[in-house]
């Protein structure tokens, strides 16, 4: 560890840094208008009957810029899954719009997806299931250029072969078959897929969440630098904030198909404002053990709910410390605090009587939240607005954007 | 970074992504590098990693070794060839089963050349060695072990060894082309139900319960026994495509079910998902993604079905609804020598012993393939 060394790594990250911060002030690349997505729940022997929905995704808004990493944590079983497979449009909504650069393509056929299909990638969870085991590396990486017509300069193999050198493979082993690969490399090759058809958006599926510890780093480093070479726009999926909090401009937190806190990341480090989100950071291990333990903690106890029939009101009432009977019959809409922060809750917590009093009703709010805000002042609610007339989420967008 | 925080990476080692030369020459990538603590960068060459370390594009830059034969995968097949062929037993029963079906494809050779006697030319009047075929009863003689009658006759005084070889040929045949009709129908129909599932389900999975429910042998006999009688249009009722047809639609379910409910399993693979985020066509990915994984499935049912098939032939034969007379099979022999049992048992026994023979091979062999396809497999296979 040369003193150099340590000091170019500054310089990079300088650079990163400045990079960064010019990250998000483009247009939405990609937005969700309160995408709802309902699983149905069949019983019966030879009719089925469908005796209820699981909520997965219940009304949740989000617009992606160009250039940024937006990460979404939650539960396992919360949604995000869902909702990041919705955005890639492998899953299609039960309601509700989602817009690539602007064109609806919510419930657009096989056919007319191709050219989104080019532009957003999705990137797996599982290093073992995500690769077909009867392919070779070549055949993997090479297959959607073939389906799309990506060429390099040199044909598809040469291609292929730089895509696994540009992952940190060898692209010797163009020819191998993913059983012959360990975890992180097989999730290299996974990235290295989705970078065939040279797309704009990466939608990551908890890719990190399988890996060892060790290996995470690697995979992340390897999907930063990613970003800063091709310019690329990520939805980073996790299930702890740990992970997320090195890579995401904004951040997402997710409880039970509904989005209850969406901010920059360095504001939901620092002064985090639903409980749930609390109890996330409370349950990232500090390495020092004193320190540890020294450490006031929200500690949520129990499982989610069933996400077949969620609780009224706010969805995490049954588990939150905080939780009074209002919490049990209103659902709060995502109110609009400072430095573009957004949170779903009747009881704030970090933040100030003048911020409250001063908080208003985001648009991204779910349409059935009601407008009630935890100043106390009710606000009228909009009526749906689906087809994009009156501006459209972007136009509204612009007036909750950070600056 | 919009954060201060300290990145992740491992200084002392340079980028994760940094494809050391060095280590292309082992054959492996940086995630192993921890377990070589001799080549590891960190040690051996301080100024190899570094903070430049960000990966530059391969293009353009030399190979850095010639492509080794280390370089190019193993296939599951080729693995899988490769146990077979350890497993000495089912090589051996392998080669048993070949053998009969040279001596089966021989018959017209051994009955041209040896024996002189079409199958179907009945003699009863024959001698061999100065014995009658027949005796004055009526009873056929045993075998002789001559050129002539080596096996004996059969009660037209026809010659049994080529009725045995003409018979397996026929037995042999049928099981084939039901085999060809399972595999080629089950895997259509397991497929197509499997991933599309909805409407395509609900009238595929049906029709498949219903040949299931029923035995197979009380079915084969009721269809065999109608089909026999007024044959299926061009096709006369004594032809032996009409047993294996029958056969090879009694035992599709058995194969479709379980590719349907493999098909179901693969389809929630992450692979197809991302083979649909690709934009593939759902035909391509049920053929090129799905098809390939259900593949050793398929194999390991061919033996399977190929040995049911020809023991249901002989059920029916053996009960009058499969091969039709003149026509020899194994199933057909075993019934026109049950009469015999006490006199000559040879009659009944000898077709017997091959039909067990054949049965015994094809499986043994069936199950060493299927150990070799997936060695960590429970038995878990039934019919």
């Amino acid at each position: 560890m040369s003193e150099e060394r340590n000091q170019g790594a500054a310089e990079t990250q300088e650079l990163r840094e400045a990079a960064r911060s010019l990250a998000g002030t483009g247009k939405p690349m990609l937005e969700a208008e309160h995408v709802q997505l309902y699983f149905p729940v069949k019983k019966g022997i030879l009719v089925d009957r469908t005796i209820g929905h699981v909520h997965a995704v219940d009304d949740c808004s989000i617009a992606l810029r160009e250039g940024e990493t937006l990460g979404i944590v939650g539960e396992s079983g919360c949604g995000k899954s869902t909702f990041a497979r919705c955005m890639v449009r492998l899953l299609e909504p039960t309601a509700g719009v989602i817009r690539f650069r602007g064109t609806d393509i919510t419930h657009l056929g096989r056919r007319k997806l191709e050219p989104i299909h080019r532009e957003a990638q999705l990137v797996f969870q599982d290093p073992v299931s995500s690769l077909n085991p009867r392919k070779r590396v070549g055949q993997i990486v090479g297959t959607p250029m073939k389906l799309h017509g990506v060429k390099g300069q040199n044909g598809v193999e040469d291609r292929v072969r730089e895509l696994l050198g540009r992952v940190g493979l060898n692209p010797e082993h163009i020819n191998r078959f993913p059983h012959e690969f360990s975890g992180g490399q097989r999730q290299r090759i996974g990235v290295a897929r989705a970078l065939a058809v040279d797309p704009r958006l990466i939608v990551l599926d908890e890719p990190v969440s399988a890996l060892d510890v060790s290996i995470q780093a690697q995979v992340i480093n390897l999907l930063d630098d990613l970003q800063d070479d091709f310019g690329l726009s990520y939805v980073f999926i996790a299930h702890d904030l740990s992970v997320v909090r090195h890579v995401s401009d904004r951040i997402g937190v997710m409880y039970l198909g509904k989005i209850v806190e969406l901010s920059p990341a360095k504001e939901l480090y620092t002064k985090p404002i639903h409980p749930y989100t609390q109890a996330l950071l409370g349950a990232i291990p500090i390495p020092d053990p004193e320190e540890n333990r020294a450490r006031e903690r929200v500690v949520v106890g129990g499982e989610p709910p069933n996400p077949v029939d969620p609780p009224t009101g706010c969805r995490f009432h049954t588990r939150c410390p905080h939780a009074t009977d209002i919490c049990k019959q209103v659902e709060p809409p995502l109110a609009e605090y400072p430095g573009g922060h957004l949170a779903a809750c009747h009881h704030p917590q970090n933040v100030t009587e003048e911020e409250v009093t001063n908080a208003g009703r985001s648009p991204l709010s779910p349409l059935v939240a009601g407008g009630l805000l935890p100043n106390g002042k009710e606000v009228p609610v909009p009526q749906a607005d689906t087809n994009g007339a009156g501006g459209g989420l972007a136009a509204r967008l612009k007036r909750i954007a950070p600056g | 970074m919009a954060l201060g925080v300290p990145r992740f990476r491992r200084n002392g080692q340079g980028s994760s992504t940094g494809d050391l030369p060095t280590q292309t020459t082992q054959g492996s990538s940086t995630e192993d590098l921890p377990t070589q603590t001799t080549q590891d960068p960190s040690f051996a060459l301080p100024e190899a990693g570094g903070v430049a370390a960000r990966p530059e594009p391969l293009v353009g830059r030399p190979p850095a070794e010639p492509e080794g034969p280390s370089t190019v995968g193993v296939g599951p097949y080729r693995l899988a060839f490769r146990r077979l062929r350890r497993n000495k037993t089912a090589l051996f029963f392998g080669a048993v089963f070949i053998a009969i079906v040279i001596v089966c494809v021989l018959a017209p050779v051994y009955s041209h050349d040896v024996a002189h006697i079409g199958p179907n030319v009945t003699n009863p009047t024959g001698t061999v060695n100065g014995k009658s075929v027949l005796s004055t009863s009526g009873v056929p003689i045993g075998p002789t072990f001559t050129a002539h009658y080596f096996f004996g006759a059969d009660s037209d005084g026809r010659d049994l060894a080529v009725r045995l070889l003409y018979g397996g040929r026929t037995s042999l045949i049928i099981g084939g082309i039901a085999t060809i009709i399972i595999i080629v129908f089950g895997t259509l129909v397991g497929l197509l139900a499997g991933y599309f599932r909805g409407v395509v389900d609900a009238v595929l999975r049906p029709l498949m319960e219903l040949i299931w429910s029923f035995p197979p042998v009380i079915l084969g006999v009721a269809v065999g026994t109608a089909l026999a009688l007024g044959g299926i249009g061009p096709i006369k009722g004594n032809s032996i495509f009409i047993p294996a047809f029958i056969i090879g639609v009694i035992y599709i379910p058995y194969l479709g079910k379980p590719i349907r409910g493999e098909v179901l399993r693969l389809r929630e693979m992450d692979f197809v998902d991302a083979a649909r985020v690709q934009g593939m066509h759902p035909w391509r990915i049920m053929l090129s993604e799905i098809l390939p994984n259900a593949t050793s499935t398929i194999i390991v049912f061919i033996p399977m079905m190929l040995a049911t098939s020809i023991l249901l032939e002989a059920y029916l034969s053996f009960l009058g609804a499969g091969v039709q007379a003149p026509n020899a099979s194994w199933g057909t022999l075993i019934s026109d020598g049950i009469t015999y049992l006490d006199t000559t048992p040879s009659f009944a026994l000898i077709p017997g012993a091959m039909l067990v023979l054949t049965v015994l091979s094809i499986n043994i062999l069936g199950d060493g393939v299927r150990d070799a396809l997936d060695p960590r497999a429970q038995v878990k296979i039934q019919t």
